[in-house]
């Protein structure tokens, strides 16, 4: 009987949506605001990277809102899982093999990380991407040196000088022009570094948010396994 | 978009697909972890061959390597095979 009329309700709902799917025509472009942004991201904001523009510029709101989301999430699993005692990790070290690779390669994925963040107005990628390749760093390191470890103090700091400056260049905006997160500083030539004015600095202070972050995450994580 | 791309995107998600209904259906949840992984690093390949390399990035470092790590450490806490 539960199935019959799970099956009904799914298939007027399937009906409806087919019916309003087919009064779309297939492949037009329709979407006024995505021609919008495309043809006035560099004019306006002076970041090449269309999609940095939206997530930094047009809709600066909504990544502070994520941003305070993740911070959430990791003061939550902190508030859940953290053990002031720390307990002892195991002192079995992995492979000499991959305890080379990864020493070799972790300031490699540390400088590639704050690369993408830092050219996060020029090349895809961003504050997000970047801090959260910064983590894989710290996790390869975690994984193959048990005697790794981040201050938490120092993560804890890094986080909330972020979080502040996120929030400062918002509010300045807001007093030297009309909105939150408004752009105060030149715009410059475009595809330079030093250009579409305020949006590097944010992403900069959002990647070193994201990765202190996800590197606590993985620290208090990694924590409560012996 | 070129020749290649038109028969790499069905292959590879054919493969997806494939990852995805291993790691639902694996009773043993590490191996379930791995498909999901496998699912991450084949959809951060699309998403870099449609074009969109900004949510490439953070597939391929969220999707492979955090989420993966989160899941084994949470498994090695509890138990690791499905009842």
């Amino acid at each position: 009987m539960r199935k019959i009329i799970t099956f009904l309700f799914l298939a007027i709902l399937g009906y409806y949506m087919v019916n309003l799917m087919n009064q779309i025509p297939f492949g037009e472009d329709r979407m006024n605001v995505g021609r919008y942004y495309l043809e006035n991201t560099v004019s306006e904001t002076g970041s090449v990277n269309t999609v940095t523009s939206i997530v930094v510029s047009y809709r600066g709101f909504d990544t502070l809102g994520e941003v305070t989301v993740l911070f959430l999430a990791a003061t939550g699993l902190g508030a859940i899982l953290f053990d002031k005692r720390g307990k002892k990790r195991r002192k079995q070290h992995a492979s000499s093999l991959v305890r080379t690779t990864s020493k070799l390669l972790y300031p490699l994925i540390v400088l590639l990380g704050a690369y993408v963040f830092v050219h996060g107005h020029l090349t895809p990628g961003g504050g997000f991407q970047g801090g959260a390749i910064i983590a894989t760093g710290v996790l390869m390191m975690y994984m193959s040196y048990r005697k790794f470890e981040t201050n938490h103090k120092a993560l804890t700091i890094i986080e909330s000088v972020a979080g502040l400056t996120f929030i400062t260049l918002g509010m300045t905006g807001l007093i030297l022009g009309q909105t939150f997160l408004e752009n105060f500083l030149p715009l410059g030539t475009p595809n330079t570094l030093l250009s579409a004015g305020i949006i590097p600095i944010i992403y900069s202070a959002v990647g070193f948010k994201v990765g202190a972050e996800l590197t606590g995450v993985l620290d208090t994580l990694l924590k409560t396994i012996r | 978009m070129s020749d290649a791309l038109v028969i790499l995107i069905p292959l590879l998600a054919v493969v997806l697909v494939a990852a995805a209904i291993y790691a639902v259906r694996q009773k043993d949840l590490l191996l379930a972890v791995i498909g999901t992984s496998i699912v991450s690093l084949i959809l951060s390949v699309l998403f870099f061959m449609l074009q969109a390399p900004d949510v490439a990035l953070t597939e391929a470092a969220i999707g492979v390597a955090l989420t993966t790590i989160i899941f084994i450490i949470t498994i090695k806490k509890t138990t690791r095979y499905e009842e």
